[in-house]
This record gives structure tokens, sequence and C-alpha cells, in this order.
């Protein structure tokens, strides 16, 4: 099934959870809410599930303008970050609760239930835990739990609200993984929150990210990665080194220094941010040019595949980052030779700047 | 955070100096942490008396911290303190650096509003109107869940095969069986209290046979009932409290009404109907256990046998007192449990707020009990009967 929302507005006394958030989830689709804690994700969900209602604006399932219905008339699956399991029931009674509560003429017959539910319990990989009680699970098994129940009514809709966000780093992986073959298996239209960026890079077919009540970015995990478009974005998708500069023709100029950057967005003479990726930094130990910001090396963290140089900016104008951080393949830092206290300076490969209002 | 630290200096100190003509402001030592109180109360001393154009001397000025630089700005105010760090400047960087840091922190940080004054007076009225406010809110809310559950109650009695058996038959367990003891025991105790009093009162004007009817009046009228509702909004309001609280604070709620269930069928109707059966039997208990206390203290100490007792409690007692006591029970059993429920109901995530609402629950329920039963006691009256 097919969720627009269009021109969504919340607003909690003087704070403004969603400010006119319009999105279309395709059907079928895998598509992540990604944002900072109190940024509306979750409230967006929840208005979608019908838990909460907007103070304006429409939510469109299949068409058909579903704002006023009900939360049972909108058939969501819906997942919880503490898995809100009924602590008095058994895991088989859990998943077969929303069966059983069906008015009669949709409720399946006692056997039928016990079918669907075992089918259920297999899918998510728990049927040997059906007699337990939810206190006797690991947390990674109730949220499978939670998930297998909230599949058993045949949601039109599955909308998780950070389901892997209480559990360690190791399961959270591994059922990140089982998410995504899980949703190749049933296909059915999924929205989940999540703060952690892997998480959505990493599960999702979209990516929605929002701030503060807006939607920054949509796209696929890749486009809004590799092309970030606004500050806000690249700076919450992974580790990034930031630059206070001022245009000047084909380069920004920071400080002394003299940067090349990509050429968008950037009028001559703009106050502007520049972005670059660890991994867009190159270290270069001749001083004498003027390419390139002047740091120090602080620490050389020379483990795994790459290694991570993290550098001390030269203490300099106000409004700079006192830190640097970039990676460097292994036979380029034996080139370098780098010892802690040198000064180098950083260039980089790509730079992409944005006005510094906009940041 | 501090930008020197050179050698202690001595305590901070700032004076006023008149040099050629002309005022001058010197500080010296070092405006740290340590000596905040004493450089607090110089600065609030010379706040005042400074002239729009100051010359400040920092040559002396030892160490300087955020605390110091916090006070400097105080002492200085923005526009002296931008001119101070402005060109030609006695400061190091770091030192300016730091002055600046804390401006801009500061400056982006409005001057709180001086303290409104304060009448005593108006404090009073102004907390008055506030519990007023809280008051009324209590009671919308209130009427509005009574409204949403006598709505769920309708739909539902005609629909029997959704009535929930299992969860009465449980709810009615605890609330009516596990509170027989409590309510036996000190109803008990209550009577023989009372009849105590009217022993030891009414021997005084040689009418200690009273004693009886005292002991039945206030039992089977006030007394039965008023004590069950009360330890029972203290047993059971906060016990239904504390579980859909529970629940709520869990999220199991939304998950019940994502599964397109009604929790005010499920979980309140069962309890609200738990606690209108459950009331009225422990009424009942309660009054025989508390005219048996009274008996009790009749035959040891004013040797009026149980056969007698009882004999005088037929003759002066009519039917009509117990049935006015009883028929306060239900009135009373459907208000402590929406008040528990609709409490739950108001929990909002931590387990601090399940504990707020729960003692708000049994505080609004008791209120309630008691005042109806004050509201009822006046109607009988009036009534006669």
């Amino acid at each position: 099934m097919s969720i627009q929302v269009e021109n969504i507005h919340k607003q909690f006394g003087a704070f403004t959870a969603l400010n006119q958030v319009s999105l279309d989830f395709p059907t079928g689709e895998l598509v992540a809410l990604l944002g900072p804690s109190g940024c509306g994700k979750t409230t967006l969900l929840r208005v979608i599930a019908g838990l909460e209602t907007a103070d304006s604006g429409r939510v469109i399932l299949e068409g058909e303008d579903a704002s006023g219905t009900h939360v049972r008339e909108r058939q969501v699956g819906f997942v919880f970050q503490h898995y809100a399991l009924f602590r008095h029931m058994t895991v088989f009674e859990n998943v077969a609760f929303g069966l059983r509560v069906k008015p009669r003429r949709e409720r399946p017959n006692e056997a039928e239930i016990k079918k669907r539910v075992h089918r259920l319990l297999e899918l998510v990989q728990l049927d040997w835990l059906a007699d337990r009680f939810p206190a006797q699970l690991s947390g990674g098994q109730r949220q499978r739990i939670a998930l297998a129940r909230a599949l058993a009514v045949e949601p039109r809709v599955l909308l998780l609200d950070e389901p892997f966000g209480a559990l360690d780093a190791q399961v959270r992986k591994e059922l990140r993984r089982w998410l995504r073959r899980l949703h190749d298996e049933l296909h059915v239209t999924s929205i989940f929150v999540t703060h952690d960026q892997e998480e959505a890079l990493e599960v999702a077919d979209r990516v929605v990210l929002m701030n503060k009540g807006k939607v920054e970015q949509v796209g696929t995990p890749q486009q809004v990665y590799e092309h970030p478009a606004t500050p806000f974005v690249y700076g919450f998708l992974g580790a990034v080194n930031l630059f206070h500069g001022r245009v000047d023709g084909e380069h920004v100029r920071v400080g002394e220094a003299v940067l090349p950057h990509d050429g968008r967005d950037a009028a001559h003479g703009v106050d502007v941010v520049g972005f670059a990726r660890p991994h867009e930094l190159d270290i270069v130990t001749d001083l004498g040019s003027s390419q390139g910001v002047e740091a120090t090396v602080a620490r050389v963290l020379a483990f795994g595949a790459s290694v991570r140089v993290e550098l001390d900016a030269i203490a300099g104008a106000e409004g700079q980052p006192r830190h640097y951080e970039v990676v460097l393949g292994r036979e380029r830092l034996a080139e370098l030779a780098l010892t802690e206290g040198q000064r180098v300076r950083l260039v980089p490969s790509q730079l992409r700047v944005f006005p510094r209002e906009a940041a | 955070m501090r930008a020197s630290s050179s050698a202690d200096n001595g305590a901070g100190r700032a004076e006023l100096a008149t040099t050629d003509g002309r005022q001058q402001l010197r500080l010296s030592g070092d405006w740290t942490l340590p000596h905040y109180a004493a450089l607090s109360g110089e600065v609030a001393a010379l706040r005042a008396g400074l002239p729009p154009d100051l010359a400040v001397d920092v040559a002396q000025l030892g160490a300087l911290d955020t605390a110091g630089a916090a006070l400097l700005l105080h002492l200085l105010g923005q526009e002296r303190l931008r001119s101070l760090l402005g060109g030609g400047s006695a400061l190091p960087a770091e030192r300016r650096a730091l002055l600046q840091a804390v401006a801009q922190a500061v400056g982006e940080r409005p001057e709180p509003l001086a303290e409104p004054r304060h009448s005593a007076l108006g404090d009073v009225l102004e907390h008055v109107g506030i519990t007023v406010g809280v008051f009324r809110r209590h009671l919308t809310d209130l009427l509005g869940f009574i409204g949403l559950t006598l709505e769920a109650l309708f739909l539902t009695l005609l629909r029997p095969w959704r009535w929930r058996m299992t969860s009465l038959i449980a709810n009615l367990e605890k609330t009516a069986l596990d509170a027989v003891p409590i309510v036996a025991l000190l109803t008990f105790l209550v009577g023989a209290v009372v009849a105590f009093l009217g022993a030891t009162v009414l021997a005084d004007f040689g009418a200690s046979i009273f004693t009886v009817d005292l002991v039945a009046f206030s039992f089977l009228r006030e007394f039965g009932v008023l004590l069950t509702a009360i330890l029972v909004a203290g047993r059971t309001a906060s016990a239904f409290t504390a579980q859909i609280g529970s629940m709520k604070a869990n999220e199991e709620i939304d998950a019940i009404r994502v599964l397109g269930l009604n929790p005010i069928e499920l979980l309140v109707l069962p309890r609200v109907f738990a606690l209108l059966l459950a009331l009225p039997m422990l009424t009942f208990i309660a009054m025989l256990s508390g005219i048996v206390g009274g008996m009790l203290v009749c035959a040891l100490t004013l040797d009026i046998s149980p056969v007698m007792f009882l004999s005088i409690f037929e003759n002066d007692v009519g039917l009509r007192h117990f049935l006015v006591g009883l028929a306060k029970a239900p009135v009373f059993a459907f208000l402590i449990a929406v008040i528990g429920c609709m409490e739950g109901f108001k929990v909002s995530g931590s387990a601090q707020s399940v504990g707020e609402h729960t003692t708000s629950a049994v505080v609004q329920s008791i209120f309630v009990v008691i005042l109806l039963d004050a509201v009822a006691a006046l109607f009988c009256m009036e009534m006669g009967w």
C-alpha cells in the first residue's frame, strides 16, 4: 500500500514537531526516517499510524484520505522501541492476540490461529519459544516477537519506531540484516524510524533525512551519502571536516590558506562552509606551498585496513574547528612517515561548499 | 578553562583610581573561581559608579578563568569590554579570545528579567487561582473520562460476546476477595472504638443502652460504606493507576490501539465492573464486622449480652438505614475505579510519572468519596430517610 502525507503540521505547545511535511512512500519499499532526537520522526510515524492526530495536513493511504479514520481501520502494524509485549501472556498468546480479538466474522478459528501463529514464529525464527513469557526472552528475541505480533493481523503497512534502539551493537547488526531479508520476503510497505545513520543506510531502499520538523533530503542511501543536499545532511551522515572560509575565484580562502573546491553554489566573495570527509583529505608534509590548511598531527591510529590520523588545528581565527580527522591508506602513511606533533598541511581532494547562512 | 596560569598572584581586586584627572580602573590579582565570592562583592559595589569613558589597566591582572571573565563582563558591560578588547589592547591574544567567548555566550542569553516584586496577598491570590485552574482541569478530565467509559459501557453491554469475563473475575478476586481481611479487621476495630466512646459518654446520662443504636446507625448508614470506600480507594485506585500507568509507559496501550482495540473497553470496563460488584459486598462485610466489634465491647464492658444487643437492634433499627448505606457503595465504586483508571492513562513515559499519578489517584478518589458522602448525608437528612 502506498502512503502519502501532505503538509502535516504538528505542534506541542510552543514546540513545532512537524513543520509542513509532505512525503511519498511508494508501495513495497522500506523507507528509513533518519534524524537526530527530537526532529519529529517518531511523531510523523505516530501520525501515519493514527496514534497521534496532526494539527493540519492529510495522511493518504492507498489514494484514500485516512486523516479522519481511526487507528483500527488503518490496518497498520506497529513495532515499538521497547517492544510493548503483553507481559502476562506467553509468546504464542502475544502473537495470537491480534487475531483472537477480531470481530467474530473476521476471526479465524482456533486451528487456523494456531497455524498462522506458528508460521509467523517460524518466520522470525523463534518457534521454539512459543510457551515462554516475554520476561524470559532476550531483547533481540522480544523485538522479533513484537514484529511477529505486528505482522499477525496482516497489516497493509509496517511501521517500526526505532526497533533496534534498545539493543546492543552486535544484536543490532544481526537484526538489521534479518529485517532486510524479511522485507525482501514479504514486500509490505515499511517505514522505520532511526537515529543511527549506519542502520538507515544499510537497511533502507530510501532514506528520508529530517531535522527540526522538516525534511532535509529524500533519496537512496547512495544518493544521500554521496550528494548531501544540505550542510545538515553532510554533517549527520558520517564523520566530516569543516572549513570556514570565503570564496576567492577558483579557491576557498581559509585564513591564510587556499583550498580548491567543487565550484558549485559559490559566487565570488561569499562566506562559505566547506565540508570534506576524512578520506577526502590528503596530508602534505611540504609546508612551503599555500595550498591546504596547516595542522599538527595529534595521534596516528594505525589499526585496521586504513589509518586514522587525528590532527589539531593551529590556533587561528575564531570559528575554525579545533580538530581534523583524516583517513589514509597504509602505503600513504608509510610514505609520509608522520610523527606526533609534526606540522603538516591538509589538502582536500574534494571540498563541498555551502553558503555560510545555510549552515 | 584557565587562559593563563602563572604563579599565585593573590586574590583578584578591582580598584578605581584617579590619575591625571581621569578615572582609571585597575585590575589586579587572580580573577578565578576560588576568589569568586570576594570578587563578586567588589564588582557589585563598583559597578554602579563607573563613568562611561573608563580606562582599564590590566597590567597586573593575574590568572583569569571563565568565572573571572564573566565577572569582568558583568563589571564592565558589553560596550566597555568591546573597547577593551579592541585595537591596541594590552591583553594577550588568548585572554582576548576567552573574554570574547564569554561575552558572546552571555550575549546570546539575554539578561534574566528582574524578579517581579511579590506581595503576600498577590502570591496567595495567584496560588488560589492556579489551584482553582488545576481543580477545574481535573473536573473536566474526570467528566470527559466518565463519558468515554459510559460510551464504551453501553456499546459493550449490547454485545455480550465482547464481555471480558476472565479479566473481570481476576479483577474481582484482587479487589474483593483479597481485601476482605483488611476491611473486616479495620471495621471491627472501629466498631469497638465507637462502642467504647458511646459507653463512656452515654454512661453519664445513664443511657448506656443506646450504645447499641449508636453502633448500628453509624455503621449501617455511614461508617460501613465510607471506611470501605476509603480503604478501597487507597488499595485499589492506586493499583489500577499503577497497572494501567506502567502499561502506558511501556507503550502497551499504543500496541492495543494499533491492534484495533479500544483500551477503555479492554482495560477500564473490567475494572469498573469488578469494583462495582466488589464494593457493595465489601460494604456488607464491613457493616457486619463493625457491628460485631461493637457487640463484643457491649458484652464485655456494658453487660449487654449479644442476644440483648440483637433484640434491641431488631426493634430500633429499620431496614432503610441499611439500604441508605448500601446504595452509596456502587456510586463510590464507579468513581474510585474511573479515577484510578483515568490517572493511569495520564501517565507519560517515566516511572516517576507512574508514582505521581498513583498518589494523585488516591488523593482524588478519597476526596471525592468523602465529599459525596457528606452531600449524601445532608440529602438523606433533609429527605428524612
